[in-house]
């Protein structure tokens, strides 16, 4: 994995799995040996408020927040969240939101398009296949595996 | 969530004290929900300590202290502002001692990402005289928890563990280690110099607690919570907590003084520590504690400009305090505020309190959210059970077309927590033209993520436990104009029930009852499986 440390953001509102995708995501990153720092303020989010989740992830990270500007990717699950968290991302850095779903093949379930978006963030991070996999079967009850697994199979297949 | 012992695991600092209290051999954890602390004792429950909600922060830490006095391990949680709930027992704890470890956890919110104000609990250590350790991550929570069991078993001392929302929230990789000297049996033994805090004993006792500070304090120049980092010397920067981690990025070149263990201060390991630097920063989160401390030493050192003390720090702002910057605050675009939830019982409520033009005297929970379009049903919310205080203030004092609009609104946690002595000082001392007090019984402590309380008959692991009833409640303390009501019952009859309370110019209380609708589904279940203990229990003894 690379040398840097990798900082994304995940954001959306209460009641979306934002939590839940960073749990992922930070879960399988840990389970690749590297060095994990993930945060958020989660305070009355269920409420149905705006949330972000930091993860970064390398070989040290100190911050767990990612400083404004820096993130290589952002995570949007609810599309009118995308404008008030654009100014996280690096000029260089990747949008991943539900607009990424649209060419992959058949339907996603409101309650897992985190795990699909999980599934496009995927193809640019170099995590392998198993390692996902396992972190989603970690951190969702077990009647849950398959329909999100499914999601992030669907999200893998988006084409940029 | 935690659920065994593993070498290396990816913990939130919350999830990591409770993991250390268990290793420590805590026998009691005890507190008050609040975020961001409310997760410590949950977890704590989850890996199979004895862990219990109490009434309020108060008698938490009373329950704490006597299992410290019983020579047994006990941890109890809060969020910062419980501790002014707490004090009055602190204060005092501080001079009588503890013969098991006694570690107070205060998870302070700089940022109010959900609290009422951003008070800094460091000035508690110095106001009260205890010891405080403060971690900045994940891996210190840990090893820091054990640690403060050991400190408060040496110095006889409660400690306090001092936590951010940033640690407390965050997650970061825990190696477990084993933690230093197991607990000791408890035992009681007599100590009435000691414990009890007549004035002549009271008098030794400030002197004997200024003594084990002192003692503390050569104890913190060399603990392994006083970390030095030395690398450059151009730079110097001395933290606490999660500002170690901000500095740390920033600057990686410089050498970095870590106060863990943040009072009593290692005077002299600071003082060599900006001996051997160029220049010394002092980098803090919230009040300039620290600084002015230092400074008072005779110590050249910098703070930071006024406009850090609101709010968090960040790698930005740290940034900008080591490069001397003197930027105006990024204007962040605002996100969605939260909102009551579709199908809430306290959205009818708020309605009828409008629509009825009521002056409320709110509470803090939930239905804080009153305050929000399209309510605006809410005029004053200051802290837990204020409401009853300031509604009957209010109503003693405004003139009589106003004063009988007056509401006074609490939560049932809240009720509980901190609104029966309001309900006494209502009996004892009536407004001319009565009051309405509202309990919002959903049946849940539901800002915090659904606790229970005395008022749901439920332990902190939802089983049957005594259960307070709040119109039994309020008939015994001497208020027999008492009506429940279902807030979603049909459409008027909450705007009835206040309308008639409010022309009675008694005292009356309404109990608007509902649960919750997202902790609904949990209570059905809860109680289900009650009724089936209770059957088969029946069944089993009828067998007999
Ligand atoms: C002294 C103190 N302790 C804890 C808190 C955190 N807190 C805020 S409101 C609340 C309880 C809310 O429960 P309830 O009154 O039942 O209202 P609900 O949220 O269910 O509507 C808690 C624990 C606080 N603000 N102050
Ligand atoms: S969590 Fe419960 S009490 Fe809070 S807003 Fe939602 S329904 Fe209402």
């Amino acid at each position: 994995m690379a040398s840097k440390v990798i900082n994304v953001v995940v954001a959306g509102l209460g009641g979306q799995g934002v939590v839940k995708a960073s749990d992922i995501l930070a879960d399988a990153a840990f389970r690749c040996g590297l060095d994990v720092k993930k945060s958020e303020i989660h305070g009355m989010s269920q409420r149905g408020g705006s949330v972000a989740s930091d993860v970064r992830f390398g070989p040290h990270v100190y911050s767990p927040m990612i400083p404004a500007g820096q993130a290589d990717c952002l995570i949007v699950v609810a599309p009118d969240q995308v404008e008030v968290n654009r100014h996280v991302l690096k000029a260089s850095g990747i949008l991943v939101s539900p607009e990424s779903l649209a060419t992959v093949p058949g339907k996603i379930q409101a309650k897992s398009v985190n795990v699909a978006l999980l599934g496009v963030l995927s193809n640019v991070l170099e995590i392998p296949l198993e390692t996902w996999e396992a972190a989603i079967c970690a951190n969702l009850a077990e009647k849950h595996h398959r329909l999100n697994l499914e999601a992030f199979h669907q999200g893998r297949q988006a084409t940029a | 969530m935690v659920a065994k012992l593993s070498e290396r695991m990816l913990l939130s600092g919350d999830e990591a004290v409770a993991l250390a209290a268990l290793n420590a051999g805590v026998a009691l954890g005890t507190g008050y929900p609040g975020t961001p602390s409310t997760e410590i004792l949950e977890a704590f429950a989850v890996l199979g300590g004895k862990a219990q909600w109490a009434p309020n922060e108060k008698v938490a830490l009373e329950v704490g202290l006597g299992a410290a006095f019983g020579g047994a391990r006990a941890l109890v949680t809060m969020k910062h502002v419980g501790v002014n709930v707490a004090a009055d027992v602190l204060f005092t704890a501080a001079y009588t001692g503890v013969s098991g470890g006694l570690v107070l956890v205060s998870a302070d919110d700089p940022g109010m990402a959900s609290s009422q104000n951003e008070q800094d609990n460091r000035q508690y250590a110095r106001a009260a005289g205890v010891i405080m350790l403060e971690p900045a991550d994940s891996q210190q929570a840990y090893e820091f928890t054990g640690a403060a069991f050991a400190i408060s078993e040496q110095f006889a001392q409660p400690v306090m563990l001092r936590m951010t929302t940033r640690v407390c929230h965050s997650k970061s990789i825990v190696t477990v280690a084993p933690l230093p000297q197991p607990a000791a049996a408890p035992d009681f033994k007599r100590d009435i110099p000691g414990r009890v805090m007549i004035p002549a004993h009271a008098r030794p006792a400030h002197r004997h607690m200024r003594d084990k500070l002192a003692r503390a304090a050569t104890y913190a120049e060399t603990c392994a919570q006083t970390i030095v980092e030395r690398k450059d010397a151009a730079l110097g920067i001395i933290a606490s907590g999660v500002a170690v981690m901000h500095a740390r990025e920033v600057a990686p070149e410089a050498s970095i003084l870590q106060l863990g263990l943040s009072y009593p201060l290692p005077m002299q390991a600071i003082r060599d520590f900006v001996a051997s630097v160029e220049r010394c920063i002092v980098i803090e989160e919230g009040d300039p504690i620290l600084v002015t401390e230092l400074r008072a030493e005779g110590l050249a050192v910098e703070g930071k400009p006024e406009r850090f003390r609101f709010g968090e720090l960040n790698v930005e702002r740290v940034r900008q305090i080591i490069a001397r910057e003197e930027l105006a605050e990024p204007v962040v675009a605002p996100g969605k505020p939260p909102a009551l939830c579709e199908g809430c019982s306290h959205r009818p409520v708020f309605e009828a309190l409008r629509r009825l033009d009521c002056i409320v005297a709110g509470d803090i929970g939930c239905y804080t959210l009153g305050v929000l379009p399209p309510f605006t049903a809410m005029d004053t919310c200051v802290c837990m059970g204020a409401s009853m205080g300031v509604g009957l203030g209010l109503r003693h004092v405004l003139p009589p077309e106003q004063a009988r609009r007056v509401v006074s609104v609490i939560g049932d946690s809240t009720f509980v927590h901190s609104g029966l002595t309001g309900l006494a000082e209502m009996v004892y001392n009536p407004p001319p033209g009565g009051h309405v007090l509202l309990i919002l019984d959903n049946g849940t402590t539901a800002m915090t993520g659904q606790q229970e309380h005395p008022g749901t008959g439920r332990d902190l692991a939802h089983q049957p436990t005594g259960k307070i009833v709040f119109e039994d409640v309020v008939r015994a303390m001497g208020i027999d104009y008492v009506v429940s009501i279902d807030p979603l019952a049909h459409d008027n009859a909450l705007d009835q029930a206040l309308e008639a309370a409010l022309a009675s110019g008694q005292l009356a209380v309404i109990v608007a009852r509902r649960p919750c609708i997202l902790a609904a589904p949990k209570i059905r279940q809860y109680e289900k499986a009650a009724a089936e203990k209770k059957n088969t229990c029946a069944t089993a003894c009828a067998a007999q």
